[in-house]
């Protein structure tokens, strides 16, 4: 039995829907919310890299290298408003965000 | 043989560390183990020879943007997370299960051989004997250029908004550099010829 690129695909799909979950029930706070979305482009990232290289084509190394850099982007984006939210409201609880309940 | 050893051995730290980062009660920690994820998840794409992106997982992922997080965690009074689950998140847990199941199904099917994807097993040989750095770079500087120059642009554009986003001005009575006084500063302003 060699490393094939199935092993890389159920090891994404499993790390894909741990995040999943992690995402439906983060309901406390925004920060563990991030971070499950960090660990769903990590996964796809990784069926990226296994694909690639199992096609031989290097091209999806190079749209691992965009997602790295717009989930960084996304990352920074986010942490600043979470920082704004949290000099606002002093909390970043989650079902506490309803500025736009009337 | 020794390859299918490390895959698995990375792998179960993998699902294991996602796994912590969800389920633990302390933001610092899901940190951490997302840290964790991170580095195992760079072996794996070694493993893969894919060693330019797994390095740049490791320096600018574990390097910057988990150090962000870390830095935020901390900043921030962030309440332990509870650990007790209501019925909707028990409710997921069957969802997440069940579409983890039917992904894995899919995934099982198409690695039958009559299957139009057909699973390579991955040959050892790497291409050319050019580096994997290389051959990135010359994909990015030819067909990539414009996606590429946007991507930085994205970038600075993130950088910018971050620091437009929390930075409230300069306190009043901080020493802070003034950069019009500066670049208008002549020799004649500054310098007094003192004779001894």
């Amino acid at each position: 039995m060699y490393l094939s690129l199935l092993h890389y695909l159920v090891l994404s799909g499993i790390v894909f829907f741990i995040s999943i979950i992690g995402i439906i029930i983060s309901r406390k706070n925004l920060i563990s919310l991030l971070m499950c979305v960090e660990l769903l482009l990590l996964s796809v990232n990784t069926a990226f890299v296994a694909i690639s290289h199992a096609l031989g084509d290097i091209s999806g190394q190079i749209f691992v290298l965009f997602i790295l850099s717009v989930a960084a982007a996304e990352t920074a984006i986010g942490l600043a408003i979470f920082v704004l939210i949290y000099r606002k409201r002093s909390t970043i609880d989650l079902s506490n965000l309803d500025f736009l309940k009337g | 043989m020794i390859e299918l050893l490390v895959f698995y051995f990375f792998a179960l730290v993998m699902v294991l560390s996602s796994a912590f980062v969800i389920f633990s009660e302390r933001p610092v920690k899901s940190a951490l183990f997302l840290v964790l994820a991170f580095v195992s998840a760079s072996a794996l794409w070694l493993l893969q020879y894919a060693e330019f992106l797994a390095l740049l997982l490791i320096f600018v992922y574990v390097g910057a943007v988990m150090t962000l997080f870390l830095f935020v965690v901390m900043m921030l009074n962030v309440d332990r997370l509870p650990s007790g689950l209501t019925w909707k998140q028990r409710l997921s847990f069957v969802f997440g299960g069940g579409l983890t199941v039917a992904l894995l199904a899919g995934v099982y099917s198409l690695s039958h051989p009559k299957a139009s994807l057909a699973l390579q097993k991955s040959s050892p040989v790497v291409t050319d004997s050019v580096s994997n750095s290389l051959q990135l770079g010359q994909l990015i500087y030819t067909d990539y250029l414009v996606a590429f120059e946007l991507v930085a642009f994205v970038l600075l554009v993130a950088m910018v908004a971050a620091i437009v986003l929390v930075f409230r001005g300069a306190k009043e009575g901080t020493r802070t550099q003034r950069v019009r006084e500066q670049v208008s500063a002549t020799k004649a302003g500054r310098l007094k010829v003192v004779k001894v």
